[in-house]
Order: C-alpha cells, then sequence, then structure tokens
C-alpha cells in the first residue's frame, strides 16, 4: 500500500494532518499500538520539521505485512551539518515558532529514537530527504 | 480515575466534551509546554497540563492518545482548538492555578 501527502512550509495548523491519517490505516491494519505510536511520533516530528524549516514537502509511505517505510522530501534552505542537527538542544527556529513549544532541537532525536532506522540526505540550499522505517514485529 | 472525579475534586473548568468526562480513565499527567517533549515523553491517558493553546496541541494530543489538556492559569481556549477537540473527542480543562500548584495538586491525588 502506497500513500501520500502534501505539506506546506510555515503552514502549522495542517502539522500532524499526515501522521493522523498513518495512524488510522495502521490501526485498522491492526498494527501493535505501541509500535504505531513510535511511527507517528518520528512522522509528526519529520512532518513538523517540513512546516518549522522548509518551503515545502511531499510525504510518501509505503507499507507491507513487516513494515512501513516513509520518506519525507522537501525543498529548503538544507542542513549544513546533520550531526549537529541531531543533537539534543541544537535548533535553529524562529522565536514565533519557539513560542508555540516548537523548535526544542528534540524533533530530530526524538526521530532516532523511534524509528527502527532512520537516514537523512540533505543538499544545502536545496532541501532535505528523511527516511524513516519501522518493523511492525521487533 | 475518572477524569470526572478529577474534575470535581480539583474545581476544573470543562471547555469541551463535558459528555465524555465520565468514560475517560487517567492515569497521571505530564506537564509541558514543549511539544516534542510531550511527543517523546508522555504516556497513554495522562492529562497534559500546559499554556499551550492552540491546534496543534490537539494534534499532539490526539496522537499520543492523551487523556485531556489542561490549560492553566485562566488561560481560555481559542475556538479553533475547542472545534478540533470536539472532533478529536479529547476534553479541554482549564484551572486558575499556575502549573506547579496544579501539578502538585493532581500528584497528590494519584500519589498520596
Ligand atoms: N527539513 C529540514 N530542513 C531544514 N533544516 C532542518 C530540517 N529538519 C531539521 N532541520 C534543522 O535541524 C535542526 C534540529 O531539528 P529538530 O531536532 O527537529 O529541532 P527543532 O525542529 O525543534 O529545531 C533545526 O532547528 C533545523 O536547523
Ligand atoms: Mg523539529
Amino acid at each position: 500500500m502506497n500513500f501520500n501527502y502534501k505539506i506546506k512550509g510555515g503552514d502549522f495548523s495542517a502539522a500532524g494532518r499526515a501522521s493522523s491519517e498513518i495512524k488510522k490505516i495502521l490501526k485498522k491494519l491492526n498494527v501493535n499500538p505501541k509500535v504505531i505510536k513510535r511511527i507517528v511520533v518520528a512522522l509528526y516530528e519529520a512532518e513538523v520539521n517540513v512546516v518549522a524549516h522548509a518551503d515545502k514537502g511531499s510525504i510518501n509511505a509505503e507499507i507491507d505485512s513487516e513494515k512501513i517505510r516513509i520518506t519525507v522530501v522537501d525543498e529548503g534552505p538544507g542542513i549544513a551539518d546533520i550531526d549537529l542537527a541531531m543533537t539534543e538542544g541544537f535548533s535553529t527556529a524562529s522565536s514565533k515558532v519557539r513560542e508555540m513549544g516548537f523548535g526544542a532541537g528534540m524533533g530530530l532525536p526524538n526521530m532516532k529514537k523511534n524509528a527502527d532506522i532512520l537516514n537523512i540526505k540533505s543538499k544545502v540550499g536545496q532541501g532535505t530527504m528523511v527516511e524513516l522505517i519501522t518493523f511492525f514485529k521487533s | 480515575m475518572k477524569l470526572s472525579e478529577i474534575v470535581k475534586t480539583l474545581n476544573l473548568e470543562v471547555f469541551s466534551n463535558e459528555h465524555l468526562l465520565e468514560d475517560i480513565e487517567v492515569v497521571g499527567a505530564y506537564t509541558s509546554d514543549l511539544l516534542s517533549d510531550v511527543m517523546g515523553k508522555a504516556q497513554e491517558m495522562q492529562i497534559w497540563i500546559t499554556l499551550q493553546n492552540h491546534k496543534n496541541v490537539l494534534a499532539v494530543a490526539s496522537l499520543k492518545d492523551l487523556a485531556a489538556i489542561l490549560l492553566i492559569n485562566n488561560i481560555k481556549p481559542n475556538t479553533e482548538l475547542v472545534e478540533q477537540s470536539e472532533k478529536e473527542e479529547i476534553p479541554i480543562l482549564g484551572t486558575k492555578e499556575p502549573a506547579f500548584i496544579i501539578s502538585g495538586k493532581l500528584y497528590n491525588l494519584f500519589y498520596k
């Protein structure tokens, strides 16, 4: 099964829409609720990062009997130093974004903790690709 | 503990989903104004104590299956938040108290 969603940069009111859809789909497929939680925590953080840091993006989710593979691709500033960005507490979020309770620098660490596999590729000035893979049975 | 019981004991204001209070079984609470912190650490069926008053709070609460959102310091939810909470069936509650005091009161209810 294959699902696609679009994300607009800056549109915080729509952040979480894809995560919520994916949660419903995985529930219907009877995936372990604990595993669903981990998947949607990681996806939500990826969604919010496109909204907070990029211009626009798209999400593709591929589900088979064993796993979900999600790719979040955006057009935006990209990440110059991915290791630094992965550090807990590192954030370049604007003060407006911080006031809303985002921008604590915990998004990428949350993705790493919750997805089985996290891959990030980025080109400065072009955009970022985040891949999140999680297996339904560990 | 039933959410209805907590609302009564702590004299909380109910801004939405009053009809659900009886059916929600609460296991505790989590106090934070950082959405990623709640995403990472809050547990299912906890009450989320916060001053954040925007729609994204509902997205987080719904993804994490939280019991309710409890706004502190007499903050009133905006209409968007109330509408979304009705869709997601997650009650929004309020208190005049600051986070420390209401967290302490909830702590006493659960652990004393
Ligand atoms: N999709 C993205 N495009 C550009 N920069 C990003 C993206 N995702 C993350 N970053 C960078 O990595 C930093 C850390 O991300 P994260 O851990 O999610 O924290 P936060 O989003 O709270 O700042 C961000 O502040 C930003 O500089
Ligand atoms: Mg982030």
